[in-house]
């Protein structure tokens, strides 16, 4: 019973089954099932527009190889690919510097792309298609950067390739850790030892991290990698 | 109107009770032995007199404690009350809900006068006159909505109504069951009730949404829902569960019937006639084991639901840990006696 899907990707992703488990990075992660808050993603596949703007992190590049690869012959002239290294320090610059897409720019970070992206965004016109791909706080933050740039949620696809490190909001001191690897976790700002659920904001994009051993203090269980 | 508003504590040392009058009118939200989620919906028309059914917006004897106790949770945090920018309207929908009924209902509290869109509001409990102009923000002090909640018991939320769907854009969260409003702000109907557990296989939530979704303005709704609190603590937010969550492991067979409280939440909703949202507040009561065990149909109710109530929900609401202990102390008022249909304590 998941809630509608405030970006569609869920049905989009109905429209081009096929997505297998596989090492990661390969093809699309497949998660458990979870809560309806959790995100879900489906798989990229080309949607006709004048424009196509492209969001990859790490192996989400696999993903956007994929789906220019299933496009026509004139998708790369319309596209507009912004790509950085994933969290897990993957990076494919080289494979799609060699698609000839019309604007392809490589940032350091999501930090870094920001000013880019919400600048392409404000420009951007009716009817263009987004494509998001990679980790999952690459694509939560880019989310939210085309909500509040008002764009047409049915213009957003999103496919989760590569590492599933998580983007995680200590509910107490508000600081948000990225990539964090296992459950327990340290908070990186207020160093409580924070248990991490599924419930996700989209407008924070971020996972909730609650503290473990409010009730106990000093009892926090030894940490598990549940995220690589 | 022959109440007092009592000058008592929701945290420290912890001086709030319930008068002898509070308690009979407490509502208790079991009217069988046993319980399981439901969507429990009502018409939120007046109740019994005396009642916390009896008004619009029940004030009672903890009013002028808890307005204060809000005041102090929101210097502390003030991402207590947030509003997305389309949910000022909404807030003026509310502030006029609030101002009305209790003008109209507790007259001699409340005194609302209007002249067009000039408005004046007495609020003598809390020494409050305001002079605005309605829907002009600029002549409150804060957004309309953070207004008339700093002046009314329970949380608040303001869902605005669109695809499908309820969406919670706007809200004044300070005696909360354990929940984000900073975190779930701007989250749909489902996702904001996500971490409920068994609640979604019942669809009790694809059902809860589809009448909420049709409640009509000048036709609100209620249902109760119901935790534990351990000391009469109003703000247990999962901001400040490092300061209250130790508390869980200090109850004993000694102190539960003293510090155990069941914690009651009354839900509205109703229909706003401008922005076509629906407001939700969430009425918090608190009543600690021992005042409850005064009424002897609750205490026999409330040890059979305790008792039976599924592991997982326990857990849930935060009190497996605890559950053989109250369990204990209610199996004392029990003597196996059958318990009267509903809810009331006299009847």
């Amino acid at each position: 019973m998941a809630g509608p899907d405030a970006f569609g990707e869920g049905i989009w992703a109905k429209k081009k089954p096929g997505a297998q488990t596989g090492a990661a990075g390969m093809t699309k992660t497949v998660f458990p099932p979870s809560i309806p808050s959790r995100p879900t993603y489906g798989v990229l596949a080309p949607r006709p527009g004048p424009a196509h703007l492209m969001i990859a992190d790490g192996d989400g590049a696999g993903a956007v190889l994929d789906l220019v690869g299933a496009g026509d012959a004139g998708m790369a002239a319309g596209s507009h690919l912004i790509y950085l290294p994933g969290p897990d320090g993957t990076d494919r610059t080289a494979e799609l510097a060699a698609l000839g897409l019309a604007r392809f720019h490589r940032a350091p970070s999501f930090a870094a792309a920001l000013p880019r992206l919400r600048k392409v965004l404000g420009d951007a016109h009716m009817g263009v298609q987004i494509y998001l791909a990679g980790s999952e706080g690459l694509i939560g933050q880019a989310q939210r950067e085309v909500m509040e740039a008002g764009l047409p949620h049915d213009a957003v696809q999103t496919e989760h390739r590569g590492t599933t490190v998580r983007r995680v909001q200590c509910v107490h001191c508000k600081g948000i850790t990225e990539n964090v690897a296992t459950d327990p976790f340290t908070c990186g700002h207020c160093g409580l030892a924070l248990f991490v659920r599924d419930h996700y904001s989209r407008r924070i994009a971020a996972f909730q991290g609650v503290n473990i051993d409010a009730e106990d203090p000093g009892l926090v269980p030894p940490p598990v990698e549940k995220f690589r | 109107m022959g109440l007092t508003f009592k000058d008592e504590t929701f945290r420290g040392d912890f001086t709030f009770f319930n008068s002898p009058a509070a308690i009979r009118r407490f509502p208790f939200p079991f009217p069988e032995d046993s319980y399981m989620y439901s969507v429990n919906m009502e018409p939120h028309v007046p109740g019994r007199p005396g009642s916390v059914f009896e008004k619009t917006f029940d004030v009672d004897e903890h009013y002028v404690a808890e307005m204060r106790e809000r005041a102090r949770v929101l210097a502390e945090d003030p991402l207590r009350c947030q509003s997305l920018p389309h949910m000022t309207l909404a807030g003026w929908d509310l502030l006029e809900l609030i101002m009305q009924a209790k003008a109209r209902e507790y007259p001699d509290w409340f005194s609302l006068h209007r002249d067009g869109d000039r408005w004046h509001w007495i609020n003598r409990p809390l020494e409050i006159e305001q002079r605005f102009t309605f829907l002009d923000e600029t002549t409150l002090p804060c957004g309309p909505m953070e207004y008339i909640t700093r002046q009314t018991q329970g949380d608040f939320s303001l869902q605005d109504q669109r695809n499908d769907n309820l969406w919670m854009d706007a809200g004044m969260v300070t005696t909360q069951a354990d929940w984000s409003l900073d975190f779930d702000i701007g989250m749909n109907f489902f996702e904001w009730h996500a971490p409920v557990p068994l609640a979604h296989e019942k669809q009790i939530f694809t059902r809860a949404l589809k009448f909420l979704m049709n409640v009509q303005h000048g036709v609100p709704a209620r249902r109760f829902n119901w935790t534990m609190t351990i000391d009469p603590l109003l703000d247990t937010s999962p901001e400040n569960y490092p300061k209250w969550g130790p508390s869980r492991a200090t109850l004993t067979p000694e102190n539960v019937g003293r510090r155990m409280h069941l914690r009651v939440e009354l839900q509205t909703f109703f229909r706003l006639p401008r922005s076509n949202a629906l407001a939700f507040p969430i009425r918090c009561y608190l009543i600690r084991f021992e005042e409850l065990a005064t009424q002897p149909k609750w205490a026999r109710r409330l040890h059979r639901v305790i008792r039976d109530l599924p592991d997982e929900l326990a857990a849930y609401k935060g009190f497996l840990r605890n559950k053989p202990i109250m369990v204990d102390y209610l199996a004392q008022f029990d003597d196996g006696t059958p318990t009267s249909p509903g809810w009331w304590a006299e009847d």
